[in-house]
C-alpha cells in the first residue's frame, strides 16, 4: 500500500505529470486521464438517461388513457424511436464504458488506459452525435419515427433527420469501437505482473468479452444503416422492394448486430454483480472459472440466435427450429450464472448496504426477464407475443432491472472510491426500494397487456387495455422521479465532497486492487507496476 | 367522471390521481373475440393451433414458476439465515465441480423437454397445405386488402378500413360514450367459413405490416415484394379481432383486423350476395359522367382513402403535401396528377392507388380539382385514367 501512496505523492510533485497542469474546462476537454474520462462518460450517460427518460414519460403520458390527448401518432412514433436509440446508444452503452474507464485500470493494476488520447477522442465524438440525435426533434419533419430498429422500407419514407440519425449512429459506433480497442489492449497488455487472465476480476473479464462483441458487430450495424442511406439517396436498392430489394435482409443484418448488442448491454452488468455479491457476502465468488466460461458461451451463442426476433417474418420451419433451439440454449449459461451468485451468497456473512440491495434486486428481477425470454424463445408462443407489450416488458426487465440496476449497484459500490466520501445510506435505500417497486408497477402489467394482444408502438389502444396502461403510467412517473432523487440527493452531494469521509476500503468483504489505493483514488495510480500477492488481489510491495 | 376500475391496485394508484379524472373515458366491457377488460392471459382460443399455444404457454409458466420458487427460496433462505447481523460466519468454499456439472446439465435437460412439444406445434403451425380457401391479404398504409384467390368466394376483392367515426373519436381523446369495439370496427371484415382450413397469403404494398388475430394464434408479417403464408381453421362462428403488429407509420394503431366466421350456409349466402354486389358495382370505364355525379363520388373516395393524410381541408401536414392550391392539382394537363395517383410519389410516402378503379381515380381527381380553393371546373373522365394506366 505504501508503494502506491508514494507514487501518488510523486504525482503531486508534478515532475512527470501532464494532467495536473490543466484546470477548469481544459481539464475535461483535453482529458487523457482514465478517471476523468470515466467521470465524463458517466455524467454523459446519466444526462442521456434523463433525456431518454423524459421521452419515455411522454410516451406513458399519452398512453395513460385511451384516445389521443397530447401527441399526434406521428410524434408518438418519434418518441418511441428516439427513446430506444437514446437509451441504448446514449445511456446504457456509454455508462458501461464509463465504468470500464474508471475501474479496469484500477482493477488490473495499470497506470491508465492504453490509448489515452484515443480515449479522449472516443468520448468527445459522442457529444456531436448525441446533439444530432436529440435536436432532430426540432428539425424539419421531426425526429426519425421508424422505431429504434430502423426497419426498411419504412426508413425510406422518413424525412431528412433519418440521415442525421444514421450519421449520429455511425459516429457513436466509431466511438464504441475505439473504446473497445482501448479496453482490449489495456486488459491484454497492461495487467500488473502476476495478474494472470484467470485471476482477473470478473468485471474486467466481462468487459474484455463485451469489447470483442462490440468490435464484431458495430461494423455490421454501420453496414446496415449505410445501405439504408444509399437506398435513400444514391439509387441503390438493397432493401427497397419497389426496386427488387429485400427488406427481410435488413432485419437479418440488423439483428446480427442487434442480438449480440443485447449481451453487450448485459455482460458488464454480470461483471458488476459478480464483484458486489462476494464483497457483501464476505465470501469468494463461487465458481469463478465457470463464470468466465459461461460469459464466453453467452457471447458465442449470441451470434447464432438473431432470427428469434423474426419468427413472424415467415422463415421456413427448419430456420425457425434452429433459432428456437439455439435461443433456448442461452438459458443454460445464464442459469449457471444465477446459481453461482446464489451459491456465493450461501453460507456467507451478508450485509445489505445499497450496492448489495441493488445486486439482489438485479438477480431477482433479471431472472424474471430471463424466464419471459425463455417463453418468447418458443417460436409457437412467440407468434402470440411478437411485437406486443410482452416483448416490451421482457426487454425492460433485462435492460432496466438488469443493466440499469447493476449500474446502480456499481455506482454505490465504487462511489466512495471515486469521490472519497460515503453516500447517504438511507437515501440509497430509499432510491432502491422506490426504484424496485415503481419498476415492477410499470412493467409487470405490460406482461398482461402483451398476453391480451396489445401491440407495441401504438399511440392509442382499445378500451379493454386501459386499466393496465394507467397503472404502468403511474409507475413510470414514480420510477422517473426516483432517478432524479438519486442524482440530486445521492450523487451530487458526494461529488461535492459532502458526507462521511470514505476509508480506503469501505466494504469489509471487498477484494481487488481498486481497494489498495486511497479514497478518493488519486489522479495517478499504479504508475509503476505493483507487486501482487498470489491471488492478485493485494499489493504487497 | 372516474373510470370504473375492477382492480384494487389500479384503483388505489389511480385514486391518488383522481384529480386527473376530468375527461377520463367511460366504463367498458369485454369484447368477445377480442380483448377482455384487465385480461391477464392469452385470448381464448378458437383454433387447434391457438389451443396448443395456450398449452405450451401454461406449461412454460408452470415450469418457470417451479424453478423460480425453488431458486429464490434458496436465495431468500440464505438472505435470512446467512446474515452478518445474525452472527453467521462466512464459509470458505468457492468451487465444486460436481455441483457445477449438475447445475449445467439440469437446465440443459429441462430446456430439451421444453423444446420437444414446441417443435410439434411449430411444424403443425407452418403446414399450409391442403387449404379449402385461400385469401391474399395485402397491407396498405393504413388498411387491409382481401382478395379471395381460391375456394368458395373466388374473385371477391375488397378493402377493409377502420371505421372513420372511431378514428375521429381517437383524435378527440376518446371522450364520451366509447363503443366496446373501439379501434376494432372496420367497414368490410374478412369473412370466412367455420371449420374450413383457410390459407392466408400475406404481402404488402408499401412498408411491412403484420396480420394478426390472437384468437386464431396467427401472426404473419406482410412484407412488400414478398409473399408469405399462414393458416387457421376456426372451430367456432363469431367475430374475432386483431391489430396490425409491425410498425408501419403514423396510422399504425388504426388498421385493425376483423374476421367474421360464418356457418357454411351463411357463408355461401354472403358470397352470393357479394358476388352480385360486385357485378353491379363494376363501373364501365367508358361511361361519361356528369360533373355533379362524379364530384359526389369523388368526395366519398376522398373520405375513405385520402383524408387520413391530406386532411379534410386538403392542406396535408408534415411530410404530406397539400392538395389545396397545389400546382399539380390545378394543372390543365390531367396526366401528371393521374400518374401520381397510379404510381405514388416520394418513395411511397404517397402510395400507389392503382388498386382503385378508373372511375374512383377519375372521381377523386375531379373532386380535388374542384374543392377547397381549387375551383378549376375541370372534369376528369374514367377513360382518361384508363389511358394513363398503360403509360
Amino acid at each position: 500500500m505504501s508503494a502506491v501512496l508514494d507514487h501518488h505523492d510523486h504525482a503531486h510533485d508534478g515532475h512527470d505529470d501532464h494532467g495536473h497542469a490543466m484546470t477548469g474546462w481544459r481539464r475535461w476537454v483535453y482529458a487523457t486521464n482514465h478517471k476523468d474520462i470515466g467521470t465524463l462518460y458517466l455524467l454523459f450517460a446519466f444526462t442521456m438517461l434523463m433525456v431518454g427518460g423524459v421521452l419515455a414519460l411522454m410516451i406513458r403520458l399519452e398512453l395513460f388513457q385511451p384516445g389521443l390527448q397530447f401527441f399526434h401518432p406521428e410524434f408518438f412514433n418519434q418518441l418511441t424511436t428516439m427513446h430506444g436509440l437514446i437509451m441504448v446508444f446514449g445511456a446504457i452503452m456509454p455508462a458501461f464504458v464509463g465504468f470500464a474507464n474508471w475501474m479496469i485500470p484500477l482493477q488490473i493494476g495499470a497506470s491508465d488506459m492504453a490509448f489515452a488520447r484515443m480515449n479522449n477522442f472516443s468520448f468527445w465524438l459522442m457529444i456531436p452525435a448525441a446533439l444530432m440525435l436529440v435536436t432532430s426533434f426540432f428539425m424539419p419533419g421531426g425526429a426519425p419515427a421508424a422505431g429504434w430498429t430502423l426497419y426498411a422500407p419504412l426508413t425510406l419514407q422518413m424525412g431528412p433527420t433519418m440521415d442525421s440519425g444514421i450519421f449520429a449512429m455511425h459516429i457513436l459506433g466509431a466511438s464504441s469501437i475505439m473504446g473497445s480497442i482501448n479496453i482490449i489492449v489495456t486488459i491484454l497488455n497492461m495487467r500488473a505482473p502476476g495478474m494472470t487472465l484467470m485471476k482477473m476480476p470478473m468485471f474486467a473479464w466481462t468487459w474484455l468479452i463485451t469489447a470483442y462483441l462490440l468490435i464484431a458487430v458495430m461494423p455490421v450495424l454501420a453496414g446496415a444503416i449505410t445501405m439504408t442511406l444509399t437506398d435513400r439517396h444514391f439509387g441503390t436498392s438493397f432493401f427497397n422492394p419497389a426496386a427488387g430489394g429485400d427488406p427481410v435482409m435488413y432485419q437479418h443484418i440488423f439483428w446480427f448486430f442487434g442480438h449480440p448488442e443485447v449481451y453487450i448491454m448485459i455482460l458488464p452488468a454480470f461483471g458488476i454483480i459478480s464483484q458486489v455479491v462476494p464483497a457483501f457476502a464476505r465470501k469468494k465468488l463461487f465458481g469463478y472459472a465457470s463464470m468466465v466460461y459461461a460469459t464466453s458461451s453467452i457471447a458465442i451463442l449470441s451470434f447464432i440466435v438473431w432470427a428469434h426476433h423474426m419468427f413472424t417474418t415467415g422463415m421456413p420451419v427448419t430456420g425457425q427450429l434452429f433459432f428456437m433451439y439455439a435461443t433456448m440454449l442461452i438459458a443454460v449459461p445464464t442459469a449457471v450464472k444465477i446459481f453461482n451468485w446464489i451459491a456465493t451468497m450461501w453460507r456467507g456473512s451478508m450485509t445489505f448496504e445499497t450496492p448489495m440491495l441493488f445486486a439482489v434486486g438485479f438477480i431477482f428481477v433479471f431472472t424474471m426477464g430471463g424466464f419471459t425470454g425463455l417463453i418468447l424463445a418458443m417460436a409457437p408462443i412467440d407468434i402470440q407475443l411478437q411485437d406486443t407489450y410482452y416483448v416490451v416488458a421482457h426487454f425492460h426487465y433485462v435492460l432496466v432491472a438488469g443493466s440499469l440496476f447493476a449500474m446502480f449497484s456499481g455506482v454505490y459500490y465504487w462511489l466512495p472510491k471515486w469521490t472519497g466520501v460515503m453516500y447517504n445510506e438511507t437515501r440509497g435505500k430509499i432510491h432502491f426500494w422506490v426504484s424496485l417497486i415503481a419498476f415492477n408497477v410499470t412493467f409487470f402489467p405490460m406482461h398482461f397487456l402483451g398476453l391480451a394482444g396489445m401491440p407495441r408502438r401504438y399511440a392509442d389502444y382499445p378500451m379493454q387495455f386501459a386499466d393496465f396502461n394507467a397503472v404502468a403510467s403511474v409507475g413510470a412517473f414514480f420510477f422517473g422521479f426516483a432517478q432524479v432523487y438519486f442524482f440530486l440527493f445521492v450523487v451530487l452531494p458526494t461529488m461535492r465532497g459532502k458526507g462521511e469521509k470514505a476509508p480506503q476500503k469501505p466494504w469489509e468483504g471487498a477484494e481487488g486492487l481498486e481497494w489498495e489505493v486511497p479514497s478518493p483514488a488519486p489522479f495517478h495510480t499504479f504508475e509503476n507496476p505493483p507487486k501482487l500477492n498470489a491471488d492478485a488481489t493485494r499489493v504487497i510491495g | 367522471m372516474m373510470k370504473r376500475i375492477s382492480n384494487p391496485l389500479a384503483a388505489g394508484l389511480l385514486g391518488a390521481l383522481a384529480t386527473l379524472g376530468t375527461g377520463v373515458a367511460q366504463a367498458t366491457e369485454n369484447l368477445p373475440g377480442g380483448p377482455a377488460v384487465m385480461q391477464m392471459n392469452l385470448t381464448p382460443a378458437v383454433t387447434k393451433i391457438a389451443e396448443e399455444q395456450h398449452f405450451l404457454h401454461a406449461m412454460m409458466m408452470a415450469i418457470c414458476l417451479v424453478i423460480f420458487v425453488a431458486v429464490f427460496a434458496v436465495m431468500f433462505y440464505s438472505i435470512w439465515k446467512h446474515r452478518k447481523s445474525v452472527g453467521h460466519k462466512p464459509a470458505t468454499f468457492s468451487e465444486s465441480v460436481t455441483v457445477e456439472v449438475l447445475w449445467t446439465a439440469a437446465p440443459f435437460i429441462i430446456v430439451i423437454f421444453m423444446a420437444l412439444p414446441a417443435t410439434k406445434v411449430l411444424v403443425a403451425q407452418k403446414d399450409t397445405t391442403n387449404s379449402d380457401l385461400t385469401v391474399k391479404v395485402t397491407g396498405y398504409q393504413w388498411k387491409w386488402g382481401y382478395d379471395y384467390l381460391k375456394g368458395e368466394g373466388e374473385g371477391l376483392s375488397y378493402i377493409s378500413t377502420l371505421d372513420t367515426d372511431q378514428r375521429n373519436l381517437s383524435n378527440e381523446g376518446a371522450k364520451g360514450a366509447i363503443p366496446v369495439d373501439y379501434l376494432f370496427r372496420v367497414d368490410n371484415p374478412l369473412v370466412v367459413p367455420v371449420g374450413k382450413k383457410v390459407r392466408i397469403i400475406t404481402t404488402a404494398n408499401d412498408v411491412i405490416h403484420s396480420w394478426s388475430v390472437p384468437a386464431f394464434g396467427v401472426k404473419q408479417d406482410a412484407i412488400p415484394g414478398f409473399v408469405r403464408d399462414t393458416w387457421f381453421k376456426a372451430e367456432k362462428t363469431g367475430t374475432f379481432y386483431g391489430q396490425c403488429s409491425e410498425l408501419c407509420g403514423k396510422e399504425h394503431a388504426y388498421m385493425p383486423i376483423t374476421v367474421k366466421v360464418l356457418s357454411a350456409e351463411d357463408y355461401s349466402t354472403w358470397v352470393q350476395a357479394e358476388l352480385k354486389k360486385a357485378a353491379a358495382k363494376a363501373d364501365d370505364p367508358s361511361k361519361v359522367w356528369t360533373y355533379d355525379e362524379i364530384v359526389k363520388r369523388g368526395e366519398k373516395v376522398y373520405a375513405t382513402n385520402c383524408v387520413a393524410c391530406h386532411q379534410q381541408n386538403g392542406k396535408g401536414g408534415g411530410a404530406v403535401k397539400p392538395l389545396d392550391g397545389a400546382a399539380v392539382v390545378l394543372a390543365e394537363d390531367h396526366a401528371k396528377q393521374i400518374q401520381v395517383l397510379l404510381n405514388g410519389q416520394n418513395n411511397g410516402a404517397m402510395p400507389s392507388w392503382k388498386a382503385l378503379s378508373d372511375t374512383d381515380i377519375a372521381a377523386v381527381v375531379t373532386y380535388t380539382k374542384n374543392n377547397w380553393s381549387n375551383k378549376t371546373g375541370q372534369l376528369v373522365q374514367p377513360a382518361e385514367v384508363l389511358a394513363q394506366r398503360s403509360k
